[in-house]
């Protein structure tokens, strides 16, 4: 995974609630097996809509999502982290991101933002007043801003550091090949076998 | 010091414990299928790594499958190919399409006793937390991780939270698990389980069957929550008990003695408590692009303008992609098809309720009714009972297992517009095919809604 330290871009205001992986990336996209080429395929419903906001041509390169309550809900698909990243997205921030999809986010490089509703809902009149607003999220000191915003979020130490330093995570468990194995020495007998 | 059931399997399973890192657990059980797994498997290629555990892995097909006698799709076809490659260069066991075990992995791996109590299941699907029925901690992970767990047999995860939902009272006789764990959803909200492993308890949920375990846990995760349990029982045992996995001899009674320590000890605390009451539930229906966005069936279309100013653009939302309006009765509503089937709802007791409910009645003609059996294991079975007469006769379509019309990866999908009655799990837009209207429901609902050809529970058929 490369090291992400800072995303620095403009934001686009999707300010929608509840948003499910199914609407991030639709299931019909799931019967690829690389892990590229989801782009097309982000928010592919919603996009039909020319009046939705992704349309929108102010929006055009921003790296940063703003969502409401509960982002990424619903299917494991590491497909919709794909998707987002495929299409140019590097953070999403929102008052509440589902625990899988923050799982995958963090597997990836894609950063998830916690932060409470009122600072997702200045940032979101923020850029729709001017598109041009740069959003800025560090990576290590858990900050995010814009003109006249500043908060923090929670970003526990761990996640921080795979995140900045760009580490693998099964290198790191590899690591600690030796404690598996004794772990494994001491497992119950009746423990079902596949084979 | 008194623990909940999930904080022991966990303790149980935990390899490396360091501060300021997530616990490193050990996965007793990996289940895997063709969708979420191609890139895992590249990815130990690229790295040369082996399956360090492939006698605790299990594959099958079942997202992408076709349920009729119609070969898959090209692109389908390449995943399924895919999956049965993978699993030979990686000595991973896997029931293919066209074998007696294969099936939805959630059905399968319950039905062979392969899931047990205090055991760690992982899957590469989210309803893997329907394994918590049993009493195992069990949760769905992304591609990333299943890399992961191939490799190591381990995963790296901060310690959830804990909570109860505590269903007391008798359950209507019209209702169903699918209705408790609809009107616990109702009453949380889709994100009223986030960081939680939800432990379901009381009178109601005890006196379900093994099958309505499933049901409750299989949704977990449309209340956000990382996983959901119930404290195996006497219940729990006998379901077990015979099933090719599961232990034999003086290892069955070994084991016996260890799951009975696994409940909740008195005295412990949950980070959180939720209870219900089961005589106030009712058949629900959901009406919205979320499973909390249900009523029960003797309810009205809600009005999103009386709606707390949270869900209020939600509902909003929702309701101009269901095409309803306020205040429509939902027995009003009428369907174009039929759903029986998926994780949540297509094991026997779901079919053997659906099937006496349209015994010797007929799908109202424009109606498409599809019945898909969670597992060929339960098609088999159905068989031998006669279910499969009683659904043909009424008019339905009796398929071969896989997920089928749950998610739309295979051609059994809606078309744009079309409104379904489904014993699935996910009303989100499209789920069932672009421009689909998903409405949740129990088997129970389903069948009645098949035969009155509108919202209906088994008692307006009389």
């Amino acid at each position: 995974m490369e090291p992400v330290r800072s995303i620095v871009g403009r934001a686009l205001p999707l300010a929608r609630a509840d948003v499910d992986t199914d609407q991030i990336i639709p299931s019909h996209w799931l019967k690829r097996l690389e892990r590229t080429g989801y782009g097309p395929g982000l928010f592919e419903a919603w996009r039909k809509d020319p009046a939705f906001v992704l349309n929108d041509p102010r929006y055009r390169g921003a790296t940063v999502l703003l969502a409401g309550a509960n982002f990424g809900g619903g299917s494991s698909r590491e497909h919709a982290v794909w998707a987002l990243l495929d299409a140019g997205f590097r953070a999403v921030i929102a008052p509440r991101v589902a625990d899988i999809f923050r799982n995958n986010a963090l597997r990836n490089g894609f950063v998830p933002v916690e932060v409470d509703a009122e600072t997702v809902a200045k940032l979101v009149d923020a850029v729709r007043r001017d598109p041009s607003t740069t959003v800025e999220i560090d990576v290590a000191r858990a900050t995010v801003q814009a003109p006249g915003i500043r908060a923090t979020f929670g970003l526990d130490d761990f996640s921080r550091t795979r995140l900045v330093e760009g580490l693998d995570d099964i290198a790191l468990t590899l690591r600690h090949k030796h404690d598996i194995t004794v772990f494994e020495a001491g497992r119950p007998e009746w423990l079902p076998r596949v084979r | 010091m008194s623990r909940t059931l999930s904080e022991k399997v966990w303790e149980r399973h935990v390899v490396r414990r360091a501060a300021g890192e997530p616990d490193l657990l050990y996965v007793d059980l990996h289940l895997v299928h063709e969708v979420t797994s191609p890139q895992a498997f590249e990815g130990l290629r690229l790295a040369k790594r082996r399956v360090r555990r492939p006698d605790l892995t299990l594959a099958t097909m079942d997202h992408n499958v076709p349920t009729n006698d119609e070969p898959a799709e090209e692109i389908s076809a390449r995943q399924i190919e895919a999956m049965a490659r993978n699993a030979r260069e990686f000595g991973i066991r896997c029931y293919p399409t066209g074998d007696p075990n294969q099936g939805i992995v959630h059905v399968i791996s319950p039905q062979l006793g392969l899931t047990q109590p205090g055991m760690t299941i992982v899957c590469g699907d989210s309803h893997t937390s329907t394994h918590g029925a049993v009493g195992a901690l069990a949760w769905g992970i992304g591609t990333s991780e299943i890399e992961h767990v191939l490799a190591t047999q381990t995963i790296a995860q901060t310690k959830p939270g804990t909570m109860a939902v505590t269903v007391e009272g008798t359950l209507p006789a019209e209702c169903a698990a699918k209705d408790v764990i609809l009107g616990i959803i109702a009453r949380i909200g889709t994100a009223g389980g986030t960081g939680n492993v939800i432990e379901y308890r009381g009178a109601a949920i005890r006196a379900l069957s093994m099958e309505g375990r499933l049901t409750i846990c299989n949704m977990s995760i449309e209340a956000g929550a990382r996983a959901g349990m119930v404290a195996p029982d006497d219940g729990t045992f006998a379901w077990l008990e015979g099933r090719p996995f599961a232990p034999k001899g003086a290892a069955w009674e070994l084991a016996l003695d260890d799951w009975r320590s696994l409940a909740t000890d008195s005295g412990a605390k949950f980070d959180r408590d939720v209870a219900l009451d089961a005589s106030a539930l009712r058949p629900y229906v959901t009406w919205g692009t979320n499973p909390a966005q249900s009523v029960t069936i003797d309810g009205a279309v809600p009005d999103p303008d009386a709606l707390p100013d949270a869900t209020r653009e939600s509902a909003r939302r929702a309701l101009r992609y269901q095409d309803l309006t306020p205040g429509t009765p939902m027995r009003d509503i009428p369907v174009d098809a039929v759903f029986i089937g998926s994780c949540s709802n297509a094991r026997l007791d779901d079919l053997r309720v659906a099937a006496e409910v349209v015994r010797g009645r007929r799908v109202r003609s424009g109606i498409r009714g599809l019945v898909v059996p969670g597992s060929m294991g339960v098609k088999a079975d159905a068989e031998r009972e006669g279910l499969d007469r009683i659904f043909r006769d009424a008019g339905f379509e009796w398929r071969d297992a896989g997920c089928s019309m749950c998610l739309g990866m295979n051609p059994d999908i809606l078309r744009p517009g079309e409104r379904c009655a489904s014993t699935s799990n996910r009303n989100f837009e499209g789920r069932q095919g672009p421009g689909g209207r998903t409405h949740l429901v129990s088997p129970a609902v389903a069948a009645a809604t098949a035969i009155a050809g509108h919202f209906a529970s088994p008692s307006d058929l009389r």
